[in-house]
């Protein structure tokens, strides 16, 4: 039987070590991270889909404003025909807030001169690689309502 | 260490590899050659009393845990909100519970370990002639950790943690002169706010562990440079000596272990209880008293009546108590003399029956 001296006895005094120290390294890591991963409060505003704002009227053509949706910072821009549009208002370079420049009539993040198109969101300069995350505007009732779009793309930035 | 080896690991000069390249590296840059020779030399003795060698490192070891725990705690724990932010951290936090409860069994056992380790180098007469500075340095870090302790104990915000504050702060104000000016800097104020909170936490998070590291470092170079003690009525010939690594350190390794072991089941068991948030307009609850190791103190204060003569009865207790501590603290200076070191011993036997006494008779009063 060849087999027989294929592990020394050193061997398995190595993996027994090794065994245990590694149980203990998972026993006391695995807490510790999850502890870590876990602060109170996590989950508040996470699971908001939507969120009422003033009445239409109360939003001048040509504005924008910054709200919060859930945790996230949004922003409602009132266009100069009258049209609503929204977006999550995380710059999606490098994640500052961004806001709206009424004089050149643009979404221009302060902290790397990314510019976005108010209407669409689209990036148009700057070192945005991506639109603004969208945000649905009804204002058809009595107050505007934005909504978190059904067919949740990669929003939640 | 004039003739030593240059490098203590063998071949290490020449070797090819990773590790060998390390120790050179780091030889040339801090001295690692004479560090690891000192290692290679360090021999701790052996014989019938060679077991209290390890409660020193008992020691350590659970003040290695309250580091580690208490960083974890550091992330979650809010003084302006300390109740909810402890009861967020035991009930929402995963593994909150065990983290507090590890931190609050872990500062348990370090202050037993230390007494037990104080103790022993006592009745071994270990502070004796040049080891008196490593008694001392010993005696300032109980000191530490007791004000870790009360400053710990006060943190949660709950009943108990509001009445022992209360009463502790009280009594350090009841000492003539100083006393209640200490009292109110520590309170930010005559009463309990979330400005002593502020300073409790500032105390326990920051200023006295920043303070108990250097001494513990002195503490801990002292027993390297005096090695252990051996007690005098072992014959010094007929003692065996084993080297401090590996043979020693790898022992020591497994007590860790055991220690770790005991602190976790415990913790897990035994979940370290959080009580209602503290409400300065209920009345103290019945039964309420302090941790045990401020419960000698504690039944000394209730058996002094309100008044000695001119004098609180108060006030006596605390003297009494502070006498016995400062001459316990200062016993290198009392034992000189053979004659002296047997009434030393007999004080320590009186000290040590004195406090389990106060102790039991403390907890049965309850």
């Amino acid at each position: 039987m060849k087999d027989e001296n294929r592990f020394s006895r050193r061997d398995v005094g190595k993996i027994v070590v090794g065994g245990v120290a590694a149980t203990y390294a998972g026993a006391l890591g695995y807490p510790v991270v999850r502890y870590l991963a876990s602060p109170p409060g996590m989950d508040e505003g996470s699971d908001v889909n939507e969120v009422t704002l003033d009445a239409p009227d109360a939003y001048e053509r040509g504005s924008g404003i910054l709200f919060r949706f859930g945790r996230k910072p949004a922003m409602l821009l009132r266009r100069p025909d009258g049209a609503f549009a929204a977006f999550f208002a995380s710059c999606k370079h490098l994640g500052c807030t961004v806001q709206y420049q009424e004089q050149q009539d643009r979404i221009f993040c302060a902290c790397h001169g990314g510019v976005y198109d108010p209407s669409t969101g689209r990036n148009v300069s700057g070192p945005p690689p991506r639109p603004l995350d969208p945000l649905e505007v009804d204002a058809t009732g009595a107050k505007v309502v934005v909504r978190r779009p059904r067919s949740a793309g990669n929003e939640a930035g | 260490m004039s003739e030593e080896p240059r490098y203590s690991l063998p071949g290490v000069e020449t070797q090819k590899g990773f590790v060998p390249a390390v120790v050179r590296y780091l030889d040339s840059r801090i001295g690692l050659a004479g560090f690891l020779s000192v290692l290679r030399k360090k021999e701790v003795p052996v014989h019938k009393h060679a077991v209290w060698y390890y409660v020193g490192g008992i020691t350590l070891f659970f003040f290695v845990m309250q580091l580690l725990t208490g960083f974890l705690l550091l992330v979650y724990y809010q003084p302006t909100a300390p109740h909810e932010s402890v009861q967020a951290i035991v009930s929402q936090v995963e593994f909150g519970w065990l983290v507090r409860s590890v931190h609050s069994w872990s500062a348990n056992l370090m202050v037993v370990s230390a007494f037990v380790h104080m103790f022993s180098v006592f009745f071994m007469r270990a502070y004796h002639g040049k080891r008196d500075l490593l008694w001392y340095s010993g005696i300032l870090l109980l000191m530490l950790a007791f004000g870790l302790g009360f400053t710990g104990y006060a943190l949660p915000g709950d009943e108990v943690a509001y009445f022992a504050t209360k009463v502790g702060l009280d009594v350090a104000a009841s000492t003539p002169g100083v006393g209640s000016t200490i009292a109110n800097l520590l309170r930010g104020g005559e009463d309990i706010t979330t400005t002593t909170f502020q300073r409790l936490f500032a105390l326990h998070a920051a200023v006295l562990p920043v303070l108990f590291m250097p001494i513990l470092f002195l503490h801990l170079w002292l027993v390297q440079r005096h090695g252990n003690h051996v007690p005098e009525d072992l014959k010094p010939e007929s003692i065996k000596q084993v080297p401090f690594f590996p043979t020693f350190f790898l022992n020591e390794l497994i007590v860790w272990l055991l220690c770790l072991n005991l602190l976790t089941v415990l913790a897990a068991i035994f979940p370290w209880e959080l009580g209602a948030a503290a409400d300065p307009l209920k009345p103290a609850p019945l039964g309420i008293h302090p941790e045990w190791y401020y419960m000698a103190q504690f039944q000394l204060l209730k058996l002094m009546p309100s008044e000695i003569g001119p004098v609180p009865g108060e006030l006596v207790g605390m003297g009494l108590f502070t006498a016995a501590a400062g001459a316990w603290a200062l016993v290198p200076l009392f034992d000189r003399t053979a004659k002296r070191a047997r009434r030393v011993l007999y004080g320590g036997f009186a000290a040590l029956t004195g406090l389990i006494v106060l102790t039991i008779w403390g907890y049965l009063a309850i």
